[in-house]
């Protein structure tokens, strides 16, 4: 997918409304603040809109299409005012960019909000890289890590070589290469629910995979999905630790990973 | 064509439950799957031809009537009878009613998953008419009675060792030797000569040219042509979607579908059949016959499903979807397995009896970028969801959670409020960093761990930073 914001110079301290996701707020607040630091490092004005909530991801994903309309305008209100919208996962943009407007399809005034909006509207990684140029400097992690890019990211947005470029930047960190890194883990929302047997044999497969890569930390983009598989990982007994890749940008990483003590 | 009792959630755990089956799926997908991303590194075209495929599709979707009666017309003028059939009753009861005025009382078939939705070998097998299948996986899902669990590869749900042992029992000579061409020489002692002895001939197509009134049918086993040039009759049966222009948007397409479904750059054969035998000719039938069938078709055109009428039947999204590969076909429960199956079956069965089909998706869009005619098969499946949402078909429990979640969602302070306690509810069950026996995480924690939330939320935390500041 390609950006066009990218051949431009990077705006100048553009304000910036970060979306903390309805995951990170609940259940691991350190990506909220690592996204937070690397916004703040990279020249934006970030703020964190308080009645933020749920982009209507779930609710869109079952069917219950009104439901979804329903939150996406709240979302919308919510965030409209901002020159950005940023969030540390691609699911809940990929929902405002791609799908926003299918929620509304019924509302053209709302649709047209919805589009609007979702072109300043970005994924953490991709934020940083395309449209602030950015790059951490002065991050060191002596480890391995292997990559898994999410699926809603990867393909609704296009975000693969950006993670990538920024990790590339921490010193002393080496990428060890996933076999099937673009492969569902087998999270998808509310399907790892509904059909609990199916999505284990999916990330029993991812575990196995992350596990044969040889790295001492998986990282991704997407909480949920990295639940899903340091959940299994955990399960299985294996070492391997689950980062979000905004916690290792950020220097952040010195804490308890995913599903560790603390 | 549902005939499974078993819910879907029943026999996907049967599956999952198999590991010789899984055997069997990981070694075919995982073949194609590498074949396929070799063949598309020597196809850079791959971008441009799928665009001008999705284009030559959509068009002769969107001129469906005029192409239908272009086509018609000039299969009777190269001596077809054309018949037309709306649905897969109609359709299975011409071509019985066709077999039977030939007197037919051996019918050679070639692969054609049309000729499985209309219920085609069920219908030969009750007028009493021997039904032979000549393409060597339908051999094997007729010898193992049962039915084809991919469109490309029927017996895939079948290990090589499982066809050996099936052959030796119920082939009249069997072969000694365990190889691969020891078995392929045992089917065709088999069926050699059931080709020559058969009274018609049944095929499908991938292809009916509008301009020629020809059909065309692919295969890498050469059977068609051997099926469809003995026999006194032969009957072809098509959906009306598989229309093109003309035999250059044909071959433009069968590039697209051989590289998408085996990785090859063409398919080792590709015949065009153009009416009966024509004076002079040396052989071919003396009755063409061409049963054109809709059987839901224009329905999915005018209920926004017309996308879905570009598919060519490559199975590219099944070897490629992560749900497909846990559980092969069978479970999918209609003709049509994986992510097309999915968005297919509802149509033809219903939605009531196959609403976990479109659920039972992660929506990782994998299948929608391998598609070679660009269907949005997530957006499809997603629109069944929707439907079924609005038909009252979901459960009362997801109906009432999701309506409170939007209840609370769309109210910030009560969000805030539930979200701190939800996570306090949450610790007092975490011990040592992971949730364990929670009422209501069982679906998860049966099979992985739950990562235990922080003591508080980002916003309460990031809230106190502020007031510090």
């Amino acid at each position: 997918m390609t950006n066009p914001q990218n051949a431009s110079r990077p705006p100048s301290s553009p304000r910036v409304g970060l979306f903390v996701t309805c995951l990170v707020d609940a259940m691991r607040p350190s990506v909220g603040f690592a996204t937070l630091k690397l916004l703040r490092d990279a020249g934006c004005r970030v703020e964190v809109p308080d009645a933020q909530t749920c982009c209507g991801q779930p609710a869109f994903n079952s069917g219950d299409t009104a439901d979804a309309a329903v939150l996406a305008r709240h979302f919308i209100e919510t965030f409209e005012g901002y020159d950005y919208v940023v969030a540390p996962s691609g699911s809940c943009v990929g929902m405002t960019r791609a799908h926003y407007a299918e929620a509304l399809a019924d509302d053209p005034a709302w649709a047209e909000r919805a589009r609007r909006l979702g072109e300043r509207t970005y994924e953490l990684m991709s934020f940083l890289v395309d449209v602030m140029h950015f790059a951490p400097a002065d991050v060191k992690l002596d480890t391995s890590f292997t990559y898994h890019d999410s699926c809603s990211g990867l393909r609704e947005l296009g975000v693969h070589d950006q993670p990538r470029a920024l990790l590339d930047k921490v010193s002393g960190l080496t990428l060890k290469p996933l076999e099937g890194n673009d492969v569902c883990c087998g999270f998808g929302g509310t399907f790892c629910v509904k059909y609990p047997a199916i999505s284990n044999a999916v990330v029993g497969e991812k575990a196995d995979a992350i596990d044969r890569s040889g790295a001492s930390l998986l990282l991704g983009g997407d909480l949920g999905c990295l639940m899903n598989m340091a959940g299994k990982l955990k399960r299985k007994g294996s070492s391997v630790r689950s980062f979000h890749a905004a916690e290792v940008l950020a220097g952040m990483a010195g804490g308890p990973a995913i599903g560790e003590e603390r | 064509m549902q005939e499974a009792t078993l819910s879907f959630k029943a026999r996907a755990q049967e599956a999952l439950a198999d590991p010789t089956l899984k055997i069997a799926i990981d070694r075919t997908t995982g073949t194609a799957e590498r074949k396929r991303a070799v063949a598309m590194t020597q196809f850079p075209q791959f971008e441009a031809a799928r665009e001008r495929g999705k284009r030559i599709k959509d068009h002769v979707i969107a001129n469906l009537d005029h192409y239908l009666l272009e086509f018609e017309r000039n299969a009777i003028a190269s001596g077809a009878k054309v018949h037309w059939a709306r649905t897969a009753e109609e359709a299975s009861q011409i071509v019985v009613r066709l077999c039977k005025e030939a007197g037919a009382k051996r019918v050679t078939r070639v692969k054609s998953m049309l000729g499985e939705e209309i219920g085609l070998p069920h219908a030969l097998d009750e007028a009493g008419i021997e039904r032979v299948e000549t393409d060597l996986a339908e051999h094997i899902v007729q010898l193992g009675g049962d039915r084809p669990s991919h469109i490309v590869w029927p017996s895939m749900h079948r290990t090589r060792e499982q066809v050996s042992e099936m052959f030796k029992r119920l082939h009249r000579a069997p072969h000694q030797e365990e190889t691969i061409e020891a078995m392929v020489d045992s089917a065709r002692r088999e069926l050699r000569d059931k080709f020559l002895t058969a009274d018609v001939a049944i095929s499908g197509a991938n292809f009916l040219v509008a301009d020629t009134g020809a059909t065309c049918t692919v295969t890498n086993e050469g059977n068609a042509e051997l099926t469809t040039t003995p026999p006194r009759v032969h009957i072809v049966t098509a959906g009306i979607e598989k229309l093109v222009p003309s035999t250059e948007h044909a071959l433009l397409l069968l590039r697209l579908l051989v590289r998408s479904a085996t990785g090859a750059d063409v398919t080792q054969y590709t015949t065009f059949h153009c009416g009966p035998k024509q004076t002079g000719d040396r052989d071919g039938p003396e009755e063409f016959h061409i049963v054109l069938v809709d059987n839901g078709r224009t329905r999915m055109l005018r209920e926004g499903m017309k996308d879905m009428l570009r598919c060519i039947r490559c199975g590219a999204c099944m070897n490629h979807c992560v749900v497909f590969r846990q559980l092969g076909g069978h479970v999918y429960g209609g003709t049509y397995p994986g992510p097309m199956g999915a968005v297919l079956t509802p149509v033809f069965d219903g939605l009531e009896s196959s609403r976990d089909l479109p659920h039972a998706c992660t929506m990782n869009g994998k299948c929608q970028e391998v598609c070679p005619v660009a269907i949005p098969l997530p957006t499809l499946l997603r629109g069944w969801r929707d439907r079924s949402w609005r038909e009252g078909l979901e459960p009362a429990t997801v109906r009432f959670g999701l309506g409170i979640h939007t209840f609370v969602a769309s109210r910030p302070r009560l969000y805030r409020l539930g979200t701190a306690i939800a996570i306090r509810v949450m610790r007092l069950f975490s011990r040592g960093g992971l949730v364990k026996g929670m009422p209501g995480l069982g679906a998860w924690t049966a099979y992985r761990e739950f990562p235990a939330p922080a003591k508080r939320t980002f916003m309460e935390m990031y809230k106190d930073q502020e007031k510090g500041q």
